[in-house]
């Protein structure tokens, strides 16, 4: 049994109560809220005639169902809008803080909580979404619930948790220039399987990691869920409070120097006891793509479609249905796959350092012919970050459309989706049958820069080689 | 779609014919595709259920099938129920008359937000399963008992009883059989335990103090 990391920590911390179902009661430090897991909680709330019992710890957005191109009010779909107005009436009955759209701080929930300050280290974090995983980055425990869950938190600020196992997951070495956080998640995947993760909490350390920047670590623990861990975290240092200093809702002054000690002191200390340890080397990892429908069926850019030989016995059946699914065939190289769209955007990948990566291979080149792009920043702040340093000019010159922040193609809420058998290359976060919107549709999971790269190419590209090769004599910015 | 009532109280037991839909790693988004998630109900949930699926098979999908209307166990394999954590799955599910769910394994959210509806999800290795769907594809129609103390499934059929063991973990079967898998009144009765918690966490006082 794991001991000393800062699971345990942190779990020990927000006991509540032992359940008589043998569940531990857990206090959530952070509840994050949005338009669709909530109605529902917020109507059985009522039901049983219970108010909110911190609505000071819950913050609501609107992110899965608004759409990208305009947002003016009411919504051209009246079911989107419908379930933005309950949530505004919802928030504002049970005095909850809502960032709506034009507040300057609305966006994707798990891209405004971290920039807002909100998500810090040593908390609770629970959300009624899968990827809330994502606010491990900072040391928190942070998790995906349902919607009954949603409620117990709106009524007791708690939730009824099983304990995880955790799970170290050491990354040694350094990543390749052109190998990004997506590319190191998906190689995890695709190593452990999605399952692999089932039961454990990831502690992701070592160099690697301790390498990455606040966004790349994002980006890694929200798909953390991808792998079947239901949180994934990595230890608070330097980088986590250099991020944190000066946010809106960080603490600061003498307050601030009580909170680094406080945080400091959670990290996994050297006598942690982990429950299992796998261990990677960051050189060894290509830019990784998915070319089936599940985030484990990925494989490096060079490589091919796995044939059945390759897979193991118990994947078989589900490269069979793949193969079927996305029309390829085993022994395939998936570089030079055409694709028809490219989406930049998501809780995964929708930042500044995303888009900055993105448009440092866009910057002087063009969308092929024939492809839909576009780009979509995952908050008002970083669309305005991404605005001020001239990133919306630079994918406009090269052919791609910006958009207004949301959700957007990551699924199927709002208007932006594929059509038919229509293939994307995506920087979000499934890549399962008729996620974009498209029962039929398919999709390439990558990083944001891999997809500009197939933008610009017209087919999956080694962004390695577009990057070796810039196409214009400015200096590429430099990430954050 | 359904007419039994949705589960209330303990529940010890649950009896019904069986709907089989194999395949490993069904996730959420096939059980209810995205665009049934625009509600501020569930109420219409059931017609969603598996649409997607159930579109590209044309009337071939289990949840078409005649013979399988009206089942209550809902017998899968592995992994059922991966990807994203929306309660619209089971919601879906039990709007269309499921009351249990047997199968090789389950993702834990799904798992969790099942059993917060009073959804048993019980588990069996790979060849029982696998022997469960296959009496159930030889026995069309016929009724299984399902018991969560001890955990088993019982297909009756030609004057003969067929029995597999199943597992359900010791937590979630006492909530169960309890009654008390809906518990938001015991989360809320904790009051004073919860302010204890609170007293030690700096956060919540923005490290106010020292
Ligand atoms: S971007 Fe995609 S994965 Fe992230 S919260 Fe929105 S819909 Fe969910």
């Amino acid at each position: 049994m794991s001991a000393g990391t800062l699971y345990d920590k942190v779990w020990e911390l927000h006991r509540v109560a032992d359940l008589p179902g043998g569940a531990t009661q857990l206090f959530i430090g952070l509840h994050l809220i949005h338009e669709v897991t909530s109605p529902q909680a917020f109507a059985a709330l009522d039901d049983l005639g219970l108010s909110v019992r911190h609505p000071e710890r819950t913050v609501a957005t609107v992110d899965h169902i608004v759409p990208t191109t305009s947002q003016a009010r009411p919504f051209a779909d009246p079911l989107a809008e419908e379930m933005l107005a309950t949530l505004e009436a919802n928030c504002a009955r049970h005095g909850i803080t809502l960032h709506g759209l034009g507040s300057g701080r609305q966006g994707i929930v798990h891209v405004i909580a971290p920039e807002l300050g909100l998500t810090q280290p040593g908390m609770t974090v629970a959300c009624g979404d899968s990827h809330t995983s994502t606010h491990g980055a900072f040391g928190a425990i942070a998790f995906g619930i349902g919607t009954s869950q949603v409620r117990d938190v709106l009524a007791s600020q708690s939730l009824a948790m099983g304990k995880l196992k955790v799970r170290r997951i050491r990354v040694e070495g350094t990543l390749q220039s052109g190998v990004y956080a997506k590319d190191l998640v998906l190689h995890v995947i695709r190593t452990l399987g999605v399952k692999g993760g089932v039961g454990y909490a990831y502690e992701f350390a070592g160099p690697a990691i301790e390498a990455l920047s606040m966004e790349e670590r994002m980006t890694l623990c929200n798909m953390a869920i991808e792998g079947g861990a239901r949180c994934g975290y990595v230890n608070p240092d330097a980088i986590t409070f250099a991020y944190l200093k000066g946010r809106p809702h960080a603490p600061a002054g003498e307050a601030w120097e009580r909170a680094v000690a406080w945080w400091s002191a959670l990290a996994s200390g050297p006598d942690a006891v982990f429950d299992d340890e796998v261990v990677f080397d960051a050189a060894t990892i290509a830019p990784t793509v998915t070319w089936g429908i599940t985030p484990g069926q990925a494989i490096g850019v060079d490589e091919a479609v796995p044939t059945l030989e390759q897979t193991d016995s118990d994947e078989r059946p589900i490269a069979e249905e793949a193969y079927r699914y996305m029309d390829l065939r085993p022994g395939v190289p998936i570089e030079g796959l055409p694709v028809d769209v490219c989406f930049i955007g998501s809780c995964t990948n929708g930042r500044l350092s995303d888009l900055r990566a993105a448009a440092a291979v866009a910057r002087g080149r063009q969308v092929a012919a024939g492809i839909k792009a576009f780009v979509v920043p995952g908050s008002e702040q970083v669309a305005a970050a991404a605005e001020a340093e001239g990133l919306d000019a630079v994918f406009r010159e090269a052919g791609f459309e910006w958009r207004e922040p949301g959700c957007s193609m990551c699924l199927a809420m709002n208007p932006d989706r594929l059509e038919g058998r229509q293939i994307s290359a995506s920087s979000s976060n499934r890549n399962f049958k008729g996620r974009q919107g498209s029962a039929s549709g398919r999709t390439l999971l990558m990083s944001p820069a891999m997809v500009a790269a197939a933008a610009v190419s017209g087919h999956v590209a080694d962004v390695r080689r577009l990057i070796a090769t810039p196409s214009s004599p400015e200096p590429a910015p430099t990430p954050a | 779609m359904s007419a039994t009532p949705f589960p209330a109280g303990p529940i010890q037991h649950c009896q019904g014919r069986a709907v089989v839909v194999p395949g490993d790693d069904i996730d959420t988004d096939r059980i209810i595709p995205a665009r049934y998630l625009k509600c501020v109900t569930f109420d219409g949930l059931a017609e969603g259920v598996f649409a997607d699926d159930r579109r590209e098979r044309a009337g071939d999908h289990p949840f078409d099938r005649a013979g399988n209307q009206g089942a209550a166990i809902l017998v899968v394999n592995r992994n059922f129920g991966c990807g994203s954590s929306r309660e619209h799955a089971p919601q879906a599910l039990m709007r269309w008359g499921i009351r249990a769910v047997i199968g090789e394994s389950f993702a834990e959210i799904f798992f969790g937000n099942c059993l917060a509806l009073g959804i048993p999800c019980l588990s069996a290795d790979h060849d029982t399963v696998l022997a469960v769907q296959a009496a159930v594809a030889a026995h069309p129609g016929a009724l299984l008992q399902l018991d969560l103390e001890p955990p088993q499934v019982t297909l009756q059929a030609d004057g003969e009883a067929l029995a597999w063991p199943l597992e359900l973990a010791a937590g979630p079967r006492r909530m169960l059989v309890s009654g008390e898998w809906n518990g938001t009144a015991q989360l809320v009765a904790h009051d004073a335990e919860l302010r204890a918690t609170t007293g030690r966490l700096p956060y919540l006082a923005g490290f106010a103090t020292a």
